[in-house]
């Protein structure tokens, strides 16, 4: 086993690159890539992890309410036919079926696995796991830890790694695939501490990159979320899915400036938190009087929008959010990063009043196409796994279905990439791509002059937050298509300064790449979407339209150019269809936009 | 808009010096925010490590103004601003540029420590009190500013020997998860050198997670130890057979 940083004693050169070989390549070391390389180990496969940042950094720490699995610990009538429902009626039923199916069965094996591999979760008075309410699940079931959940996963499954015995190239971050023929052949990187170029061959590559949250200015997401895996695939022939489904997590921090964006957790609302406007009207009761707080987060983003839209906001422009009605040991146990969290950066103290919140981009429900049993996605030799790959959450996710997600099809895709490595034969690679690659990296160093890639991030960002946010409409679409065709000239013209070693401008000019991709194919599916579902609302197309509800938006590279096309969603079977016989709802209500927001310039 | 003069290290392993920049200030400001700020408009070759910002990653420590430090959690208007603000990469371990550092060391003793290892047979029924004194250890967001403070490390170098307070915590996390069937003292003492740790509790003050890593993680590993290789009983017993208490 090693631990990459830069230099490996067991590296093999060519004539010019530091090279590696595995099986299988997984790239991102969140919870959806640690859970495939465990799962390729297990079959026998050489597995090589490399990551962006540190072991254990990923964003996976981030997720915090906890992981959707149907264990009936807490409400026994709880089962996976339900957590199937919801999860399909969440995402407006543009869901892959399969992989919603799957994911309901197969997630509390997933959660009790981690347990057995020393994970501790919050205990029911049974001893068993402990499981919660939140948003869009009809019983209590996110199994959880606190507000920390999503670190104890990762820490199980990096310790799980460990023991196992993978390779991580730490601190390394790919900047294309390799491929021989139509078939993937490993991928090109840097390390980030030197800046030196490092050649993966491997069979097999699993992406689990995570989303593109960091072309938003208001987000939750952190450096790393530029979108690479998507980009870096897209760029190898493989479709992307469902990219206008972005979504808006109603709870970020609105105040001070500096922490915009970071999440409040939904847990808040899952232990009892009320959403209060500044009159103190508690609106949800106009928007979704059954579910109230606890109803989707498309629904509860767009009526914390339209309440500050409207004038009724708070005074940083977000709504209240209460828990301190609860016992203040009580919000200390269940939510203690919420409480320090705003004590040390807001100096409020939720025990006692309420918090200022509003929201942020959080996730991508869009992604990879991927086949449902496998996580394969259309190029041979390339696989997908959790937020990178498309297909489970369909037009809205629900909280808690990410960290199940994660752990459900990073398994399926492990599996997947080593039984066909095993299978794929032998494969060439071919050094003029490397070259190619490392001329592409050393561009910006070798202009003369130049703009700065943290100016076009910056214009990237405010783009995207004003024209391609909650509430969409034609014209903005088409000035965020043009502005980011402009955006897209300007980075091909990116200068930096200084060396490559540890130059986070230069990082910066490569993720700009990454997320300009990942921007044009949100806009691209936003613009052609003339309906409003789930996390996508058209204020010009405000209502379903059937027949979008039976095609997924599909991106591909075509020569040389980004085509939009359609595919039909895939039909459920009739024994599944049973499940919603009596649905009243199956037809999404239709998304109201604020009066405001139709005279607001689109500037 | 009032300024603040960062001063902030600059450098490689081989030369560094502390280079002063002027950042605006704006309300709730903290410390990574002013490093950004430099970033994106005065230096963008500055190296930083960050990912969350919000107290739950720990990739941004860092000294500021002496004292060891998550950037994303000091706020500005915590420190006098009538004077720079030093931002120094973390003392114990060596620098590769700027504020970031080799922390690779910190992965080699993790993976030396055995893992959780489930009793034969285990019935997965645990109860909360017996699960809250583990789940104390398990918050570690590994900043390791412990093993930054830790005079071991920091003052006398002893990584070779030492395997510092973040792992100790996280073989106390093993050693009292309920359903555990591991033994890792023998290596706390053997390998990992507990016993060079004399209790100054450095590294519980700058916990950010506030975990008693000195009375709730040490001392009860440093009584294990005692335990099992210093009982006057089993010393006896020991001698009696003839086996060696060490190794």
């Amino acid at each position: 086993m090693t631990f990459g940083f830069s230099d490996e004693d067991d590296s093999a050169m060519n004539d010019k690159f530091e090279v590696h070989e595995h099986d299988v390549l997984v790239i991102g070391a969140g919870g959806a890539g640690l859970r495939a390389a465990i799962e390729a180990l297990n079959t026998g496969a050489t597995v090589g992890v490399v990551c962006k940042s540190l072991l254990g950094k990923a964003h996976t720490v981030m997720a915090e309410g906890g992981v959707a699995a149907a264990m009936g610990n807490v409400d026994p009538a709880d089962d996976w036919k339900t957590h199937f429902r919801d999860t399909m009626r969440g995402g407006k039923f543009l869901n892959n079926w399969r992989m919603a199916h799957l994911h309901a069965l197969e997630s509390p094996d997933r959660v009790r696995e981690l347990e057995h591999w020393g994970a501790l979760f919050d205990r029911t008075d049974a001893g068993e796991i402990m499981q919660r309410a939140f948003g869009g699940h009809t019983f209590k079931r996110l199994c959880h830890v606190g507000d920390r959940t999503g670190l104890e996963i990762i820490r199980t499954l990096q310790d799980r790694g460990v023991q196992l015995g993978f390779d991580v190239y730490m601190e390394c971050t790919v900047t294309r695939l390799l491929k021989d023929g139509e078939r993937i052949a490993g991928a090109f990187a840097y390390w980030r501490e030197q800046g030196r170029f490092v050649v993966f061959k491997a069979k097999a590559v699993v992406i689990a990159t995570g989303g593109i949250g960091k072309a938003w200015k208001i987000t939750s997401n952190s450096w790393e979320y530029t979108g690479d895996g998507l980009a870096v695939a897209y760029e190898a022939g493989a479709e992307l899915m469902d990219m206008e489904f972005v979504q808006f997590h109603p709870t970020g921090m609105v105040w001070p400036p500096g922490v915009q964006g970071i999440l409040v957790t939904e847990a808040v609302r899952g232990e009892g938190g009320i959403l209060r406007n500044k009159l103190g009207e508690r609106f949800m009761e106009k928007y979704d009087p059954k579910r109230m707080e606890l109803s989707t987060r498309d629904v509860v983003a767009r009526s914390i929008y339209t309440e500050v839209k409207e004038g009724r906001g708070t005074e940083h422009g977000g709504a209240y959010l209460d828990i301190s009605q609860k016992p203040p040991e009580y919000v200390k146990r269940k939510l203690p990063g919420m409480y320090h969290q705003f004590k040390e950066l807001a100096d409020v103290d939720i025990t006692k009043g309420p918090m200022e919140v509003g929201p942020t981009l959080h996730y991508t429900m869009g992604g990879i196409r991927v086949e449902a049993e496998t996580g394969a996605a259309t190029v041979p030799g390339l696989f997908a796994a959790g937020e990178a790959a498309a297909g489970m959450h369909g037009a809205n996710r629900l909280g808690g279905n990410s960290l199940s997600d994660l752990l459900v099809f990073g398994k399926r895709a492990g599996q997947a990439a080593a039984a066909y490595a095993k299978s794929c034969g032998a494969l060439k690679t071919d050094p003029a791509q490397f070259d190619e690659a490392e001329r592409e990296m050393l561009a910006p160093f070798e202009r003369p002059a130049g703009e700065s890639p943290y100016e076009i991030h910056r214009d990237l960002q405010n783009t995207l937050q004003s024209l391609v946010g909650i509430f969409r409409n034609e014209a903005d679409l088409k000035a965020a298509l043009q502005k980011i065709a402009t955006l897209k000239e300007r980075a091909g013209r990116v200068h930096v300064d200084g060396s490559r070693l540890f130059n986070p401008g230069w990082h910066l000019a490569r993720d700009l790449r990454s997320m300009l991709t990942a921007a044009e194919a949100v806009t691209r599916c936003a613009l052609a979407r003339t309906e409003s579902r789930g996390a996508h609302s058209r204020i010009d197309f405000p209502n379903y339209d059937a027949e979008w509800g039976k095609k997924n938006n599909i991106i591909v590279k075509e020569s040389g150019e980004m085509k939009l096309r359609q595919r039909p969603v895939p039909e459920m079977p009739e024994d599944l269809k049973q499940l919603f016989a009596d649905d009243k709802d199956v037809v999404p209500t239709a998304a109201k936009a604020p009066a405001a927001v139709k005279t607001i310039p689109s500037n | 808009m009032a300024e603040v003069t960062m001063a902030v290290h600059r450098g490689d392993s081989s030369n560094g010096k502390t280079v002063e920049y002027k950042v605006p200030l704006s309300p709730g400001m903290v410390v990574l925010d002013a490093l950004h700020y430099i970033q994106g408009h005065l230096s963008p070759d500055l190296a930083v490590r960050w990912n969350c910002k919000a107290g739950r990653c720990g990739s941004c420590s860092a000294e500021v103004n002496g004292r060891p430090r998550l950037t994303c959690k000091t706020r500005m208007d915590s420190l006098p601003q009538d004077k720079p603000i030093t931002v120094l990469p973390l003392k114990a371990f060596p620098v590769i540029k700027d504020l970031v550092t080799n922390v690779s060391w910190n992965y080699e003793v993790n993976r030396k420590i055995p893992a959780f290892n489930a009793q034969p047979g285990t019935k997965w029924k645990m109860y909360q009190k017996d699960v809250d004194r583990p789940q104390e250890f398990r918050k570690c967001i590994e900043c390791f500013l412990c093993q930054n403070v830790c005079h071991v490390l920091r003052d006398h170098g002893k990584h070779a020997e030492y395997g510092g307070p973040r792992y100790f915590v996280r073989v106390a996390g093993l050693e009292m998860h309920p359903l555990d069937a591991g033994s890792r003292i023998r290596g706390v003492r053997n390998q990992m050198g507990i016993g060079l740790c004399n209790i100054t509790k450095c590294c519980t003050e700058v916990c950010p997670e506030e975990i008693h890593i000195t009375d709730n993680a040490i001392i009860p590993l440093k009584e294990r130890v005692v335990d099992q290789f210093y009982d006057p009983l089993v010393w006896i017993a020991r001698k009696i057979k003839g086996s060696n208490s060490g190794n």
